[in-house]
């Protein structure tokens, strides 16, 4: 074997995927159509966001980059929903659209193991359902143990602007012609999907003073459990709000046909939680206006990407829509919007441990397996290039859990239910976000990384360190008591709170919605890190729905153990609806659990499935 | 499920017929094998079929079976029922031969289960059924059937409903942080939804308790001390409804000394023993046993005597009774008043037991108190047994969990935790959350052969 891990793809799915492989000491090979591509944000120049900020944090947590390399390309700092709780608070960084390719290109060169090959894969090497390599356009055979394909919305893609189709990726890059229609010859469903990108402007032609400001944090905070911050606070570059006017809507309502999907020219799904304008402004028609935020690429060019402005009209079009709107009326196109096309593999055809069921040795990550997202993409990648390792090494692979992580959320949906459109994750994808906040990542998930082998002993001795002192912070907090002493009282009605008739902890004190942990410095030195406060403050003030959390996670672990055996064989069992049937044939769940999520399969078909394991004492 | 069930689905006793009845695939096979008649493996789907059920070569009893081939009946499986002559060794002969053909005695419940398991009927109809055949009056039966109707399952579908649009506006807001067009729920938009629900769930849960009631019986004990005329009150009750006076002592319920149906109402009366044999519960039992009768109960009927002063027996009586659901009788009213009662206490009625009219009072005066006139037997849209009826209560915890943290200032996504937990309870009343234990434990309360 030339290599023992090949991954297709340069993207943040291929770049964790390749990472994490060479570094856990497996020969690993990348091979992408332009190595000036890796890494490339195609479409928003922002990483995080609801949910899928704490998708970066878990990447970070396991032993992944994109937490670190976004740090380094920190436009803009923003922590999300800061005045709902704890629970949905997500970080999003405006990240520069230069910098992260550049820096995560630098880790890539600099890892062990890892070698960069600039090719277009057009076929795979099978044999008996197993994996041996890949074969190149050039039919230049690759050996190797494992395949992880991470081909973006690169297979057979399509550029569609009004009725213009072109074939061809991003930036009118080559696309990958042959290999969607291979993997359809081994089996594999191929469903037609599309997404889009809006228009992108010259910074000096648009007047700012018909906008808003969006001005980043006060703070800059760090994606990564490393806390190194790149840039300074006041460096942070701004983005600007303006709405869409009735101009604007008249203007797509005019030429609605002219676009390529009103015009009938797209085969594809769209997505649904990230529509067109022109979608936008059919099925909401009865909205006037729509929000569009005008967010900077980089620093090193002018392009300003008009976020929620992505549609399909022909330039023309595209040149009159910009021009509506507030301060863009002289605005300079630079990159015009399209939509693209491409080919995605049915998700339900594999396991959760991102391995194909058809193909052993082949695994796939990102778009490939219909989801939208750098996060999503870059969260798989990782995932598939640590289990590919596990294979190689014959260990178990490392399956999450939808109460450990929003990952593990995103690959349990992705197998268990499938997708029909681009799948975008949500925080209320997740039924236990309160266990899964942003600030607890590394607490779930560093540990696993640790196992696995990307985590050096170097940082887990930090991370041990840090749940060393929110141990000691919370019996220093236990133990130290207060008392109803006049000056006590004083302070406490000082910051609206009601005076202490009895002696409590500062546990209990801190409790009282009104006190934050701050307060308490009045009574007590607090040594400690302010992840360290932050933790034990969540863990006191929100102790009792942490709980409830706790119960509600507890109930769906007990169907979670129950194991389903791989070769079960449904039509032996009598009475399961039709539908069920075939849906469990299909997908073939790994627990109850998983079953029970699957729809068209009932409580009634769960209670047929374990009434018969039970008999068959399976 | 693969083997065939029988049981006799009808009361065991003397009557004109008895059925017993078979499910599962071999069924009509079993019957076939033993049936003199037409082949039954031949007759149409939904027929009747006359003829003569032998063992061997000895004549069992002259029948009719039904034939009903799956998925179209009450198990979604194929179900034969043989009609037989009533009467226990006959009935008991046909059911042997069945199981020596092969099929198996049904568990408890087990046909119910089954058209559960295949699904035929969702959780609240298999616990209807439960129900239907418990149910003792006519109104618990119309309770039970209104279960069946599905109009239960569908007011909680209702709830969830509520919730989930609730909880996807939240979580809109969540997800879309940024989007300031979209209406942002309001905490005061949420506590109004919840007040509205909780107000309504209450009811529910309350109008359900009151149908329980009806389904259980009230629970109703006579207390005064001796002499005042407890025995008459009971007998003239006991009089009233001529048809149930049950002694079921040495049942789990032993305490329970007779079950009176008052015009669809069934009276639970706990200890009359003591009553009815020496007048004199408070002496013989002592007032702490009293107590503890008291404590079960869902009524006291304090009777007290209009011919004398309030003694100190009297007024223990009324203080540890106080919190109870009561009516006070004042008994001998045909006799001079010497009673000294504070007359502003609620609940009371003048009776005399020679007078057919005391009692009329005394029958209204419970109707009031436990609304039973609410319970629009026509209507019926409520909780039938008490599992669910503890959901429900469950959810409205939830619910008022959610309103006091909303209050203590928590964040929505605190909030968001209760409000799932209510819709997942809810969900449980109707079999829509999967919960393991309750189907296992359901269906062990159903008797044979349903």
């Amino acid at each position: 074997m030339e290599y023992e891990i090949i991954v297709v793809g340069g993207g943040h799915a291929g770049c964790e995927a390749a990472l994490s492989s060479a570094r856990l000491g497996h020969k690993t090979l990348l091979v992408t159509g332009n190595i000036n591509n890796i890494a490339d944000m195609p479409c928003n120049p922002s990483i995080g966001g609801p949910a899928k900020g704490i998708v970066v944090r878990e990447i970070d947590a396991l032993g992944g980059e994109m937490g670190r390399n976004a740090d380094k390309a920190v436009l803009q700092s923003k922590m999300l929903n800061t005045k709902k709780g704890p629970a949905v608070q997500a970080l999003r960084f405006q990240a520069d659209k230069i910098t992260y390719p550049k820096e995560m290109l630098k880790t890539l060169q600099n890892t062990k193991n890892l070698d960069i090959k600039e090719a277009f894969v057009e076929d795979l090497v099978v044999e008996n359902n197993k994996i041996m390599g890949v074969i190149l356009a050039d039919n230049k055979k690759i050996s190797a143990e494992a395949v992880i394909l991470t081909t973006g919305t690169y297979l057979k893609s399509v550029i569609l602007t009004g009725a213009n189709k072109e074939p061809g990726g991003p930036h009118g890059e080559n696309n990958s012609k042959f290999l969607s229609d291979k993997l359809k010859d081994l089996g594999f469903k191929i469903l037609r999907l599309k997404t889009g990108t809006p228009p992108r402007i010259e910074k000096s032609s648009i007047n700012y003073e018909e906008t808003s400001l969006e001005p980043g944090d006060k703070k800059i905070r760090t994606f990564s459990f490393d806390n190194i911050i790149y840039k300074d606070s006041d460096e942070q570059i701004p983005c600007h709000l303006i709405y869409t006017t009735k101009e604007t809507h008249d203007i797509i309502k005019e030429h609605l046909k002219e676009s390529s999907m009103y015009g009938g020219y797209v085969e594809g799904v769209g997505p649904r939680y990230c529509p067109s304008i022109e979608d936008k402004v059919v099925r909401f028609s009865d909205k006037e206006r729509h929000q569009l935020f005008l967010e900077p690429e980089s620093i090193f060019y002018d392009d300003i990407y008009i976020q929620g402005f992505s549609t399909s009209m022909p330039h023309n079009i595209q040149e009159i829509m910009v021009h509506s709107l507030p301060g863009l009326k002289n605005a300079k196109i630079l990159k015009y919007a399209y939509a693209i096309e491409y080919d995605a593999i049915d998700s339900k055809q594999l396991k959760p441990s991102l391995e194909t069921k058809i193909i052993e040795g082949l695994f796939t990550a990102g778009q490939i397996n219909g989801t939208s997202g750098y996060e999503e993409a870059a969260g798989q990648g990782l995932i598939a290039g640590i289990n590919a390792s596990l294979k190689l090494e014959n260990k178990d692979p490392l399956i999450l859990k939808r109460n450990e992580s929003y990952i593990g959320v995103l690959i349990d949906d992705l197998v268990t239910k499938g997708i029909k459109d681009p799948y975008r994750l949500l925080t209320s994808r997740a039924e236990y976000r309160l266990l899964l906040r942003h600030d607890n990542a590394d607490l779930r998930l560093r540990d696993y990384g640790y196992k696995v082998g990307l985590i050096s002993d170097e940082k887990y001795s930090i991370f041990n360190k840090k749940k060393e002192d929110i141990n000691e912070l919370t019996n220093l907090l236990i133990n130290t008591r207060i008392t109803p002493k006049k000056e006590t009282n004083e302070y406490i009605e000082s910051l609206n709170s009601n005076p202490l008739k009895d002696g409590i902890s500062l546990l209990e004190f801190l409790k009282r919605p009104e006190i934050k942990i701050e307060d308490l410095k009045h009574f007590i030195e607090i040594p400690y890190s302010s992840e360290v406060q932050e933790q034990v403050e969540i863990n006191t003030k929100y102790e009792g729905y942490i709980k409830k959390a706790l119960k509600e996670a507890d109930k769906m672990l007990s169907l979670e153990e129950k194991s389903i055996p791989e070769n079960l064989d449904y039509d032996d069992i009598d009475n399961l609806a039709s539908e069920a049937r075939q849906k469990l044939k299909e997908i073939r769940p790994i627990t109850i659990g998983q079953a029970s999520r699957i729809s068209g399969v009932n409580p009634a078909d769960i209670s047929i499935l374990m009434v018969y394991l039970r008999r068959k004492k399976i | 499920m693969d083997d065939t069930i029988v049981a006799i689905s009808t009361a065991l006793g003397v009557g004109a017929i008895s059925i017993v009845r078979l499910s599962g695939e071999e069924a009509i096979d079993i019957v076939a094998s033993c049936f003199k008649g037409k082949n039954l493996k031949e007759v149409s789907s939904h027929t009747i079929n006359y003829g003569h059920i032998y063992n061997e070569e000895e004549l069992i009893d002259e029948v009719l079976v039904s034939v009903m081939k799956a998925p179209k009946t009450y198990t979604s499986e194929d179900v034969v029922e043989i009609n037989c002559h009533g009467g226990i060794i006959a009935t008991n002969k046909i059911l042997e031969t069945m199981l020596t053909h092969g099929a198996r005695l049904a568990e408890p419940g087990e046909f119910t289960k089954r058209a559960f398991l295949n699904g035929k009927i969702d959780l609240i109809k298999s616990e209807s059924v439960m129900d239907l055949i418990d149910s003792k009056t006519e109104e618990a039966r119309k309770l039970a059937m209104s279960g069946l109707s599905g109009r239960t399952s569908q007011l909680i579908t209702n709830f969830r409903d509520t919730l989930k649009n609730l909880l996807s506006q939240i979580e809109v807001n969540i997800d879309y942080p940024e989007y300031y067009d979209i209406e942002v729920v309001t905490e005061e938009k949420i506590k109004q939804e919840i007040a509205k629900m909780k107000k309504d769930l209450d009811y529910l849960v309350k109008i359900s308790e009151n149908s329980m009631t009806l389904k259980n019986g009230i629970k109703t004990v006579i207390v005064g001390k001796p002499n005042v005329g407890k025995s008459s009150i009971l007998n003239k009750l006991l009089e009233e409804d001529k048809a149930i006076v049950t002694d079921i002592a040495g049942t789990t319920r032993d305490i329970v000394e007779g079950e009176i149906n008052l015009d669809g109402i069934l009276l639970n009366i706990i200890d009359t023993a003591g009553i009815r044999k020496s007048e004199d519960i408070v002496e013989q039992i002592g007032v702490e046993k009293s107590i503890s009768m008291i404590s079960q109960a869902d009524l006291v009927i304090v009777v007290l005597n209009n011919n004398q002063k309030l003694t100190n027996e009297d007024l223990e009586i009324l203080e540890k009774t106080k919190n109870k659901q009561r009516i006070i009788a004042i008994n001998k009213i045909d006799l001079e008043k010497n009673i000294d009662l504070d007359l502003n206490l609620e609940n009371i009625i003048y009776t005399n037991t020679t007078d057919i009219n005391g009692i009329e009072t005394l029958k209204d005066k419970i109707k009031e108190l436990f609304k039973l006139e609410k319970l629009n037997t026509k209507d019926y849209t409520y909780l039938t047994n008490s599992r669910q009826i503890a959901l429900a209560k469950q959810a409205n915890k939830s619910l008022l969990d959610a309103e006091k943290s909303l209050n203590d200032g928590l964040p929505v996504d605190m909030i968001e935790i209760d409000l799932t937990n209510c819709f997942e309870t809810l969900g449980e009343i109707i079999g829509e959350s999967y919960k393991e234990e309750i189907i296992d434990n359901l269906f062990a309360n159903f008797c044979v052969g349903k």
